[in-house]
């Protein structure tokens, strides 16, 4: 694939577009459209997609499979830990409103938490089972 | 804590314990955090079951909006039996699994997955637990999808390449079902406009003429019945159970089926209501599909060679009785329908845990190889008797008491045709469990292959100790019946609303 | 008559869809296609969720400026349909990521994907 100029030189283009997208659409999810699988699926189409033109080896190295592993746990337990808390704090779980002083502010906020949960699990999900697909193949 | 707040707990720990043991490089350490999990589920069930008997039902308001707003986690009687049911198997079962991780030398899970391993019956176990506490149809879906894929993946750990085909057979079919149970909430949903259970409970009365909630309450009851495997749907069944890890096997045989048939008698009964059933054909078309079951699935499992498929057919068929307990319409039947859950569960899950411990001196699952097994392994095979006594419905053990109350429940309906037929279930299981005993006990081992291990294995000390602990629940719960008697029907009349 | 058939267009794409769907899984004996089958019998139901929360000449359902309540004459589309499909469509995507992954090790162990040849193999292993 390296051979390809224009495919290498257009994904340098748009990679770091596609992952500002997703970053965009994870932070802004909670007062517009968008939220966590949404951005976490854009983010990593992007690492996909420089995996797909300079070769899984390469993605692999900057974000080794273990890391991804860890990620997808993190994200799960970074939603079940917001719910948490809100529970610690005496509310039930997943009660937002609890997380800050005014329930509008609490709501934004454990939102905002739980979307990056969700995001980061997703993200590193999908790059999960392209990383292990993709390895499949080169045994082949 | 409050009973409230435990009921969220006993869905939450295994759900945030899942990733902690998929990252978890040591199976040891894995395993001990699955069995403190399984263990406080339990205690967490027990508490529950009580509070609930003691106070009536009560119900959670997760994120505090409450319903119909906002999702709401319900239990009464039935569902904290049935979820006392899950975390005593589950408990069990992870006892079992302990042997996985030591040195005794059990292939059945590759010691390097182990850890995915125990993730995945974490999961499953916290959608099963999830679909029996859930107030709302759609989160009932989506329970039952986590328990499902976590299901599909640990068949597919089955040591022969069949394990894959039987799993991907079970994804296909399993999906299908639970996509006509989102078909069907669809419906109800565009009918009712609400997803709560109580709310639309309450408003079916009125919609229950209208085609849209009878084709809604159609593709729900269609979608259940394919995972609970209903007879002519159960083609799934008998492939997933004989090549899955024995393990994995027991863990299904007593959660999975249950927890199916747990809901198609929660969206029957209590949501789409008595009344409403009983006007249309379906309490018929459950007599005849649990009559059918019953013959035509102990007649196959008197074919079958091997002996995991055996027990697998059996179990299609044990699903018969609980479907025609339900079928019947009546406190009695309802009552009848959810001891044998919980009997059935017993006995199940320690007869597969006895043929995965017989495995471990065997060939293979066929008959032939567990001739003379009856001496060599004396312990696994007087529980393998108790235990298969308990399914055929022998005076004394638990499987008598289930059947002795659906015989009950049918005289006294005057349905003598479904009367008969348990009876002729119960010959057949006679048969084709006596085959089995005869081959262990009475048959001199033959030198199948030369693969035959000389020395008996010492079976290590928790899995024997598991299978111990369900044979003494089936003869206990054969003879001490009160409490498991009383609560189902409790939880029969509760659901029914009648007092 | 027309007119009930064009009035409920996407109910008839729906079921169009669903069995297209349904065909699919139970006609193909090769495993890819019948996951195929799978994904085009879900992407039916999606299409049925989102025709339900759909209101004629609806808005989509986003707060501007001011909260309106019941009251309030801005009518729009239902998002609950549209929240419960994306779990659906997650549910989905997880079902064919789990459905693949099984196909990869189906046709490392078989070397084939076709239903009937993995069954004779099967069968040869018996005898």
């Amino acid at each position: 694939m390296t051979d390809y100029l224009i495919l290498r030189v257009t994904a340098k283009f748009l990679i770091p577009l596609i992952l500002l997208m997703g970053l965009y659409v994870q932070f802004h999810g909670e007062l517009g459209p968008g939220g966590g699988f949404q951005a976490g699926v854009i983010f990593s189409a992007g690492l996909i997609l420089y995996a797909l033109v300079f070769g899984l080896y390469r993605l692999t190295q900057s974000i080794p499979v273990f890391v991804l592993k860890v990620l997808s746990s993190l994200g799960v337990l970074l939603f079940a830990g917001t719910g948490v808390v809100t529970m610690l704090l005496g509310g039930e779980f997943l009660n937002y409103n609890l997380l800050a002083e005014n329930a509008v502010t609490g709501q934004h906020l454990g939102i905002f938490l739980v979307e990056l949960g969700v995001g980061i699990t997703v993200a590193s999900t999908m790059l999960l089972i392209f990383a292990v697909f993709a390895d499949q193949e080169g045994h082949d | 804590m409050s009973y409230e707040t435990q009921l969220i707990v006993v869905i939450l720990l295994p759900l945030v314990v899942a990733p902690v043991c998929y990252v978890v490089p040591s199976p040891r350490v894995a395993w001990l955090l699955t069995l403190a999990t399984a263990m406080s589920c339990f205690l967490i069930a027990v508490q529950l079951l009580l509070a609930v008997l003691d106070g009536g039902g009560f119900s959670y308001h997760l994120g505090g909006w409450a319903p119909p707003v906002g999702i709401e986690y319900r239990l009464d009687v039935f569902a904290a039996f049935v979820l006392l049911v899950l975390t005593a198997i589950f408990l069990v079962c992870q006892l079992y699994a302990g042997s996985l991780t030591g040195k005794s030398g059990i292939k059945e899970i590759p010691l390097a997955i182990a850890p995915t391993f125990f993730a995945a019956t974490l999961l499953c176990i916290s959608g099963l637990m999830g679909i029996v506490v859930t107030g709302d149809v759609f989160n009932l879906f989506v329970f039952l999808e986590i328990a499902s894929l976590a299901t599909y993946a640990m068949i597919s750990l089955g040591r022969q390449r069949r394990a894959l085909t039987a799993a991907f057979q079970y994804l296909v079919l399993g999906t299908i079902g639970a996509t006509f149970f989102l078909i069907g909430v669809g419906l109800l949903y565009a009918e009712t406009g609400t997803l709560n259970m109580q709310e639309m409970s309450t408003l079916m009365p009125e919609l229950v003429d209208r085609r849209t909630t009878f084709t809604g309450m159609t593709f729900v009851i269609i979608g259940l019945a394919l995972k609970l495997a209903v007879f002519p749907l159960h083609l799934w069944l008998p492939n997933a159970y004989t090549e899955a890890p024995s393990v994995v096997t027991a863990l299904l045989a007593g959660t999975s089926t249950k927890v199916a048939f747990y809901a198609l008698v929660r969206m029957t009964v209590s949501v789409f209501g008595l009344e409403t059933i009983a006007d249309t054909p379906l309490p018929l078309i459950l007599l005849i599909v649990g009559a059918l079951a019953v013959i035509v699935t102990s007649a196959q499992a008197i074919l079958q060679v091997n002996i995991k498929r055996l027990l697998a057919y059996s179990s299609v068929a044990q699903i018969g009785y609980m479907v025609i307990g339900v079928g019947l319409l009546t406190v009695e039947g309802l009552t009848a329908g959810f001891v044998h859950l919980f009997n059935h569960a017993l006995t199940k899950t320690g007869l597969f845990m006895a043929v995965g411990i017989m495995l471990l001196n065997t060939v293979d699952a066929k008959l032939p190889s567990v001739a003379g097994l009856g001496r060599r392994m004396p312990w696994t095979s007087a529980a393998v008797v108790i235990t298969a006594f308990s399914l055929v419905g022998i005076p004394g053990t638990a499987g008598f008491i289930s059947k002795w109350a659906l015989l009950d429940a049918a005289m006294a309906q005057e349905a003598y045709f479904i009367a008969g037929v348990i009876v002729i279930g119960s010959l057949l299981a006679c048969i084709y469990l006596l085959r089995l005993l005869d081959v262990m006990y009475f048959r001199a081992p033959e030198k199948v292959s030369e693969h035959m291990p000389d020395e008996t294995l010492t079976v290590p000390f928790p899995m024997i100790t598991a299978l111990w602990v369900l044979a003494i629940a089936c003869l206990w719960f054969g003879l001490f019946t009160e409490h498991s008697l009383s609560v189902a029907k409790l939880a029969a009349t509760n659901i029914m609303g009648v007092q | 008559m027309t007119d009930f058939v064009l009035q409920h267009f996407n109910y008839w794409v729906v079921i169009f869809l669903m069995m297209i769907g349904m065909y699919t899984v139970i006609s193909r004996g090769h495993l890819l296609k019948k996951v195929i089958g799978l994904n085009i019998f879900q992407t039916s139901v999606f299409i049925l969720y989102i025709s339900i929360g759909y209101i004629e000449g609806g808005t989509v359902p986003i707060v501007a400026g001011q909260v309106v309540g019941n009251t309030g004459d801005v009518v729009y589309a239902n998002p609950l349909p549209h929240v419960l499909i994306l779990t659906a469509i997650v549910v989905g995507v997880s079902t064919t990521a789990l459905a693949l992954a099984l196909i990869i090790r189906i046709r490392d162990a078989y070397g084939t994907l076709e239903e009937n040849d993995i069954l004779k193999l099967d069968q040869d292993s018996d005898g």
